[in-house]
């Protein structure tokens, strides 16, 4: 059931025009800000799809880039945010490609500052709700209905273990797994959705745990 | 946990409650809330629609100029004739009309299900109101009532526009919004389900084409449409009727006619009203662009 609360369907709050196309859009948005920890000194956004064709008349691009800024669907300040961006000196470029992709409502965002990088792909699929289908090449489906952890580290045997080891001693109880690699031995990112926030003490934790390269978690 | 229409109403009926009551304690349960915090999160919501509303049928327009205005002509006109069409029904339909206007000027408003269909929901709840005079409690039930087939569509067939083309967004809307308000009347769960199905039925096939890309036109007055085909079809379903289609099969058939409608009617914009002279026109004009030649 990719919709699980009453609240997705009679809701959100949030500035008009569109639930896909700006509210579904800042999601997007503020989930690469929130995945990549602060904000970007500069962000390419590539739209596919009814995002490509139509994003100007449903402010798609000012949705994002509002997410990026860390504002909720509801934050007014959405309507300014290409200008309070370049304000603050971060450097914004939109891409419309024609590629096909499996869901109409496609963003690519690649951002990052002088020494991280990220980029993500966030599908917006109806009503203002998104999931996150690709994180730095990644194939993963996070939905964002629960806390979670994402940790990427080596491909090589006990990482896992050594992580789900952390979790269970803490009684943090695991909803869903996802592992995958870009090829055997070399860099893979854990997905987990968890039903208790992972406080900082426990992250620590998990950082210091074998082969973990590096940890990013949403809460609640 | 419901996973269709047909589960909903085996609940009601062996539980002997109501739709709207069988959706507080799914909720209640998803989210590991007490009841007196999923009815205010409710009511949060349903006094952002008030709000909306007000607003609107006190006078928006949009940026692009297309949209604005017309949810106080209605009420002018309300005021000074008799409507042909009953008041009521004239209420609903101003009352969507304005809370889409607001959208349109990017105005704060809550998605049901989704922001461009945001108008039929609240304009069927606010228009029953002044004739069935509920509690703040039934106002905010019939928001449950509405999500809980919105529930079972957004998971079973598609509440997108881009997938599945205006019957998912408006048709779907306009068929919550029927169900609550039987509701709200007194009906029976059974009779809320055929009110879904009849409205839905008569909203199946219509495609996403908007000018310019904006919610706007024809998006403003499709709500106006939606929240009418909703108090109708509710009295239909009061007075017994029923449908011969089964509401799960409704809402696989909008899922479907969704798969095989062509892109170009799923909100790109490059099909239907906004293909139109007229509607090329006007995008070129909003962009500032010349009009491209086919």
């Amino acid at each position: 059931m990719k919709y699980k609360s009453v609240f997705d369907i009679i809701g959100p709050v949030m500035i008009g025009p569109s639930s896909s196309h700006t509210a579904g859009a800042a999601r997007i948005g503020r989930a690469t800000r929130t995945l990549f920890g602060k904000e970007p000194t500069w962000a390419e956004i590539h739209l596919y799809g009814s995002f490509a064709k139509t994003y100007k008349g449903h402010g798609t691009d000012v949705a994002i880039v509002g997410g990026l800024l860390d504002y909720n669907t509801d934050d007014t300040r959405i309507s300014d945010s290409l200008s309070i961006a370049k304000q603050k000196g971060i450097n914004i470029q939109f891409f419309q490609d024609d590629a096909a992709t499996d869901h109409p409502n496609t963003a690519r965002i690649k951002m990052g500052d002088g020494t991280d990088q990220l980029e993500l792909v966030g599908i917006s699929i109806g009503g203002g709700k998104v999931e996150i289908t690709e994180l730095n090449g990644f194939e993963l489906h996070l939905s964002g209905n629960h806390p979670a952890i994402l940790v990427m580290h080596n491909d090589r045997f006990g990482a896992i273990a050594s992580v789900t080891k952390i979790l269970a001693k803490h009684e943090i109880n695991i909803g869903r797994m996802e592992v995958s690699r870009k090829d055997v031995g070399q860099e893979a990112l854990m997905v987990i959705e968890v039903d208790q926030n992972v406080d900082d003490s426990i992250e620590k934790e998990l950082r210091g745990a074998d082969h973990i390269l590096h940890i990013t978690k949403i809460v609640d | 946990m419901f996973r269709n229409v047909a589960e909903l109403l085996e609940i009601t009926e062996k539980q002997g409650i109501s739709i709207s009551e069988v959706m507080i304690q799914q909720e209640m349960d998803v989210q590991e809330k007490s009841r007196h915090e999923v009815m205010g999160q409710m009511d949060r919501n349903l006094q952002v629609m008030e709000d909306a509303v007000e607003q609107g049928l006190s006078g928006v327009s949009s940026h692009s100029g297309l949209t604005g205005g017309d949810a106080v002509l209605l009420q002018t006109y309300m005021n000074d004739h008799q409507p042909l069409s009953g008041t009521l029904l004239l209420d609903a339909v101003s009352k969507a009309v304005a809370t889409n206007e607001v959208n349109a000027a990017m105005g704060t408003i809550c998605a049901t299900p989704t922001a461009g269909s945001a108008g039929c929901v609240p304009g069927a709840l606010f228009a029953v109101k002044n004739r069935l005079q509920p509690t703040r409690e039934q106002m905010i039930r019939f928001l449950f009532t509405s999500g809980a087939f919105g529930y079972v569509v957004a998971n079973n067939a598609s509440i997108s526009g881009a997938a599945g083309g205006c019957q998912a967004e408006v048709g779907s809307a306009a068929a919550m919004a029927s169900a609550a308000v039987v509701e709200m009347a007194g009906g029976a769960p059974k009779q809320s389900v055929e009110a879904f199905a009849i409205t839905l039925k008569n909203m199946l096939g219509l495609v996403c084409d908007p000018v310019a890309g904006l919610v706007e036109v024809p998006c403003v007055k499709r709500n106006a449409a939606g929240a009418s085909n909703a108090i109708v079809s509710a009295d239909m379903a009061l007075a017994g009727i029923t449908s011969r289609i089964p509401c799960d099969e409704v809402i696989g058939a909008m899922y479907r006619i969704g798969r095989s409608m062509p892109t170009a009617l799923k909100e790109t914009a490059e099909g239907g009203l906004a293909a139109t002279p007229t509607g090329r026109a006007l995008a070129a004009k909003i962009y500032g662009m010349p009009l491209e030649k086919e």
